[in-house]
């Protein structure tokens, strides 16, 4: 074997890093904002929010995809609204399997960042009140930093995740080399090919290391973060 | 003046209590833990609601239900030491300090960094993180902080709970000096009485969400309802005096109160300082004649002007030349001498037993002693 990655893993390890990132991005700031809200406004429909949430954890990922089509596809409610207004098409495309990525972790992601938000001492933003601190100032000076390992582990814990996710993503952005054909659809198809063992076990391993990295990170990245904000 | 009338209703707990108190000053509330202290500073921060109410800081309003009026706390420029310091874990000393400071921009300026990092002793603790600090650190950087927010009023939530007990005496000078220095009313939260003898010129006696009496801590010394909280041991009249000689040789001090002179044991207070002492009851004896040939500094002529009993034996106030002393005697005592109000006695105290501290409140005296020695 000259080489361990060859062409094809490359552009899959490349589609999987991209679709990851831009999932976590784009779910990020929705995220650190559910798990605020779920964590700490008394709102009548909460519980509805909650599960609504985590709905994606217990769905079939295929069945989310297909609704994503039902919605954003071209003649979707929002993807036919999206494609006259921006000339943004989300089915079968890069961005599409991105978002798909994106729903599929938010669970994920928002567990992680719920955590922090309710480990966070309520009475340190009863302090920065009397000292003068306005809503937002104290979210942006006291209970964002102090979420910060909660919304890191969520982020790398998410990203991890996102570089394998399978189902949601062949629904929605279809299985297209070069475009939404990641590692795990790479594998799939090297699966369903009678020459492709080879390439399908060194796409196997090549995703075992990757996750096992990125809880490695998220682990270490997390310790050092606390350490920084003061909780050793 | 700080004006309360508050009342708040909960299943578990309901608060209904009223007291207006001089400010500046340090305004002490005590009482037994759930006596609705806390709960009574928290709805002066703001942080909680009264059900209605009014309160008041001197002509300006803070909340008053009748009105729909309800200032945010982070508006009212109330300084808030919580028990458990509080500090923000993710900032150093010098950025907890400097939060509320940042804040205040608008606000009249009382006191500025370099001042308040040289009032507290905190330079070598700039840099630090809170995990870094011992627990008497902690509320001095506490102190600091709230101070620095340019506070109108500055509230204590027991500041010192959280404190080893020798560890106080790190916090407790500071607060001293604070009120000699500063003319920053205070609001004192304590279940300790010995914090309030050193520090307090006013005095609500809270107990189950009540108001159960409240006044100077002089007059308040005096009355049964603080003995029964303070416990037997600890009764005993505070007088607040000037003094008038200086023994440094014997370590003597001779005190102004009311008409008359005490001697004291206490140095470090110059000529002329004021100093607030205790006499605990228990320390006190009473004569009929004027005694001779006794080491007691103290024999003072006075009059009865009551006499209660309880289980502890029996409880005698004295008129000392217009102070007043309560003496503990045994009920076999008070049979043999036959006391009863408008009697005429001898009041006898030894200088070392009584407790006599600098007490420079209201500022413009001069401070006796250093303050944090």
């Amino acid at each position: 074997m000259n080489g361990l990655l060859g062409p094809p893993e490359l552009e899959a390890l490349r589609l999987s890093l991209a679709v990851a990132t831009r999932s976590v991005l784009f779910s990020l700031p929705l995220a650190v904002l559910a798990a605020w809200v779920l964590a700490r406004v008394r709102l009548p429909g909460r519980w509805l929010l909650d599960a609504l949430v985590h709905l994606p954890l217990v769905l079939p990922p295929v069945a989310v995809g297909y609704v994503l089509l039902l919605l954003f596809g071209a003649r979707g409610a929002l993807g036919g609204w999206l494609h006259a207004h921006f000339g943004i098409q989300l089915a079968f495309t890069t961005a599409g399997a991105a978002l798909a990525t994106a729903v599929i972790t938010f669970p994920l992601m928002v567990r992680a960042i719920r955590l922090s938000v309710e480990n966070i001492d309520r009475g340190l933003e009863d302090a920065a009140r009397t000292l003068g601190a306005g809503a937002l100032d104290r979210f942006l000076s006291v209970t964002l930093p102090l979420m910060l390992p909660g919304v890191l582990a969520g982020a790398v814990l998410a990203f991890a995740a996102g570089l394998g996710e399978f189902g949601a993503v062949i629904t929605f952005a279809a299985n297209i080399p070069g475009v939404t054909r990641t590692l795990p659809l790479a594998l799939y198809t090297a699966m369903q090919s009678p020459s492709g063992d080879a390439l399908a076990l060194r796409l196997a391993l090549l995703s075992f290391a990757l996750g096992l990295l990125g809880v490695l990170a998220a682990e270490l990245l997390v310790r050092r973060v606390r350490h920084l904000i003061g909780r050793p | 003046m700080l004006q309360v009338s508050v009342i708040r209703r909960r299943p578990q707990f309901s608060l209904e209590a009223s007291f207006a108190a001089p400010a500046p000053g340090v305004i002490a509330l005590f009482g037994r833990s759930g006596s609705g202290k806390t709960t009574l500073v928290n709805l002066i921060a703001g942080l909680l609601a009264p059900d209605s109410g009014m309160i008041r800081l001197g002509s300006d309003t803070l909340t008053d239900t009748e009105a729909g009026l309800s200032v945010p706390a982070q508006q009212r420029r109330i300084g808030y030491v919580f028990q458990d310091g509080r500090l923000f874990p993710h900032l150093t000393v010098a950025a907890n300090l400097r939060y509320g400071l940042k804040r205040a921009r608008q606000a009249p300026r009382i006191i500025g960094f370099e001042e308040v990092v040289a009032l507290l002793g905190l330079e070598r603790l700039l840099a630090r993180r809170p995990y870094q600090l011992s627990g008497g650190e902690v509320q001095r950087v506490a102190l600091g902080r709230a101070l620095l927010a340019q506070p109108r009023l500055l509230l204590l939530d027991e500041p010192l709970a959280s404190v080893d007990l020798p560890r106080r005496e790190e916090v407790l000078p500071y607060l001293e000096a604070l009120r000699d220095r500063l003319a920053i009313p205070m609001v004192y939260v304590s279940h300790q009485f010995e914090e309030v003898v050193r520090l307090a010129t006013y005095l609500v006696l809270l107990e189950g969400g009540r108001v159960l009496a409240q006044g100077t801590l002089g007059e308040m010394s005096l009355r049964p309802e603080l003995q029964a909280i303070v416990g037997p041991d600890m009764v005993g009249a505070v007088l607040d005096g000037s003094v008038t000689r200086v023994d440094a040789e014997n370590g003597t001090t001779d005190l102004a109160v009311g008409a008359g002179t005490l001697q004291v044991s206490l140095r470090g207070a110059p000529l002329g300082a004021r100093v607030r002492l205790q006499v605990l009851a228990r320390d006190v004896i009473l004569a009929l004649q004027p005694v001779q040939g006794l080491s007691v500094r103290n024999a003072l002529p006075g009059t009865v002007t009551r006499v209660t009993s309880d289980e502890f034996g029996a409880l005698v106030t004295m008129d000392v030349g217009g102070a007043a002393v309560l003496a503990r005697i045994t009920h076999a005592a008070l049979a043999a001498l036959q006391l009863k109000p408008g009697d005429a006695a001898w009041t006898l105290f030894k200088a070392v037993s009584t407790r006599g501290r600098a007490f420079a409140f209201p500022a413009g005296g001069r401070a006796a002693g250093d303050p944090a020695r």
